[in-house]
């Protein structure tokens, strides 16, 4: 059943049970990343920093049994369409299931699970006095960010957005945001500032009105991990959108354990991805950014 | 209808312990889920005496069709489960198997006593691929092991009482038997192999708890002859799992002697596997026997 209403912003949205399969209706080259799209005839809106787990009806298992399991991806934009709602993601082609997602072509099926796990909190939840939203990603990481900004404009939340590239080819997300009003870092300086978009971050939280926003992350461990420092120094609230391998994405294989400040373990699944900075000791968590 | 130690199921599939979590589940895919329940029973993930996280991440690799995991047993323990897990789980349209492991006679008489004292459980799964501390063997591995556990948990129960054996043995049948001879009331077989996986670049062990255990399509030849040599061993009802994926994979498993059939990491790239499977097995002509 497609759920009629559009979801409180932050709320988590359940999934249909089961995998479904999808319809790819396109997939376009975005620097050297692709941006493809399938239609879901019967699946929710999911909200931003979600994620699905995706594997091709086809070529799944390659010629060498790999890829095997389903791969999970955060949802970068959704819109109902006739037919069901139309899900892009963003890949980049590195190991057996990404380079098999990034040659999908227009028609070919796709099976989904989702979506799932724990999406972005307003800000309102995550600062206690936040007016507005500061979201921050680099690389392949700004994919849920996208659809989050859209999000908090459509609910008259204001959103300042911070996007890091190591290079142009590495930049391909940037076609994700259809906004001027980015800041933009990169590492070889083909962009906007030469160096880290957390530089960026460390300017704008010296502003006078740094208490006033709440932040939000998504890129890769080192990045994570130094916006966690930066917001825990200065006490501003933030979420983490992470990754860790995943084989199940719905709490099934308790494969995807991250450690927590007070000890234990989360599965990033259920209790993640997007979790609160203050929840880990650090987001160098063995194994992620694989 | 299926009849398994004098539980009637609505069909021949259940899961693997440790491969499906109906809580986290329920929180991904809502109340469908019960609606849904793709198992005729649920088994728990294995329950141990006192509370335990896990191992460090990572705790998965990816295999040619196969999965490698080091997950750690992580569990609320016997107390946590009893109270805080139990009442949930009682929500299930099936009936309820707990898996339960101790590293001493003592340890495991707490468990069975204590989750086979509550209404709610059906049956028992004993994980025997653990030492026995005492003697230093693994109690799987070894027959005198086997019995004489058996020997002293049978008499706690009039509950069914399953033994989960482990692969890693180089003939399961005379622990197979062994087990009966001491009142187990049915096998089921196998749990993973022992397998390591090493990470790119650096050499090192990948998985955190340095070895791991191999599921998925890659094991079931294996499970194959393991179940056939067992089946044709032992009086009692015995349950295949290991790389089910189809209705034809589980009809080999029951031409090979099986009564159930359990699914595990199928599951994990597709939530509902368990009642596909089933209604593919009604439609399978009787499998040649293995």
């Amino acid at each position: 059943m497609t759920a009629t209403r559009a979801p409180r912003l932050g709320e988590r949205v359940v999934a249909p049970f089961g995998r479904r399969r999808c319809e790819v209706t396109r997939n376009l080259a975005s620097g050297g990343y692709r941006i493809f799209s399938a239609l879901d005839p019967a699946g929710p809106m999911p909200a931003a920093g979600q994620f699905y787990m995706l594997a091709s009806e086809s070529g799944w298992g390659g010629d060498g049994g790999r890829p095997y399991l389903a791969r999970a991806f955060s949802v970068a934009d959704a819109a109902r369409e006739d037919g069901g709602v139309r899900l892009d993601f963003l890949v980049q082609a590195v190991g057996p299931g990404t380079s098999r997602l990034a040659t999908l072509e227009a028609g070919e099926g796709l099976w989904i699970h989702g979506p799932l796990g724990q999406p972005f909190s307003a800000p309102s939840q995550v600062a206690e006095d936040a007016a507005g939203a500061v979201l921050i990603g680099g690389g392949i990481g700004v994919a849920p960010l996208a659809i989050w900004r859209r999000q908090l404009l459509a609910a008259g939340i204001p959103a300042r957005v911070l996007l890091g590239f190591r290079d142009r080819p590495n930049s391909g997300g940037l076609n994700l945001f259809d906004c001027s009003e980015i800041r933009l870092a990169s590492e070889d300086g083909h962009t906007g500032h030469r160096g880290f978009v957390t530089e960026l971050l460390a300017v704008l939280l010296e502003g006078d009105d740094a208490g006033s926003a709440a932040v939000y992350a998504c890129g890769p461990p080192a990045m994570l991990e130094a916006v966690r420092g930066m917001c825990a120094e200065r006490d501003v609230g933030c979420e983490l959108a992470m990754e860790t391998p995943m084989a199940c994405g719905f709490g099934a294989c308790f494969g995807c354990a991250i450690p927590l400040k007070p000890g234990g373990y989360i599965r990033l699944c259920v209790d993640g991805p997007v979790i609160r900075g203050d929840q880990i000791e650090t987001a160098l968590v063995p194994g992620s950014g694989h | 209808m299926t009849e398994f130690c004098g539980l009637e199921l609505r069909h021949p599939v259940i899961n693997g312990s440790g491969t499906f979590d109906a809580i986290a589940a329920r929180r991904a895919f809502g109340d469908q889920l019960l609606d849904e329940f793709p198992f005729s029973a649920f088994v728990s993930k294995t329950i141990t005496p006192e509370p335990r996280a896990g191992n460090p991440p990572p705790r998965l690799w990816e295999t040619p069709s196969g999965l490698l995991n080091s997950i750690g047993l992580p569990n609320k323990g016997l107390d946590g489960f009893l109270s805080r897990d139990l009442p949930e789980l009682a929500e299930l349209p099936v009936p309820l198997i707990v898996s339960v492991m101790g590293t001493s006679h003592d340890q495991f008489a707490r468990l069975v006593e204590g989750a086979g004292g509550r209404d709610e459980v059906a049956a028992l799964e004993l994980n025997v691929s653990c030492p026995n501390v005492k003697s230093g063997l693994i109690i799987g591995e070894s027959p005198d092991e086997a019995r004489s556990l058996l020997q002293r948990i049978r008499p706690l129960t009039e509950k069914p009482l399953l033994v989960k054996l482990t692969p890693n043995v180089a003939d399961p049948v005379p622990i197979a038997e062994a087990a009966v001879e001491g009142g187990a009331d049915a096998i089921s077989l196998i749990n993973t192999l022992r397998a390591a996986a090493l990470a790119p670049g650096s050499g090192e062990r990948w998985l955190g708890g340095g070895t791991g255990g191999l599921s998925g399509s890659s094991v079931r030849a294996i499970a194959l002859v393991q179940v056939s040599a067992v089946a044709a061993a032992v009086p009692v009802p015995v349950i295949a799992m290991g790389g089910i994926s189809t209705g034809r994979d589980a009809a080999e498993m029951i031409g090979a002697g099986a009564k159930l059939v359990a699914v595990g990491t199928e599951t994990f790239r597709d939530p509902a596997a368990g009642s596909r499977i089933a209604a593919e097995l009604a439609g399978e002509s009787p499998a040649v026997s293995a």
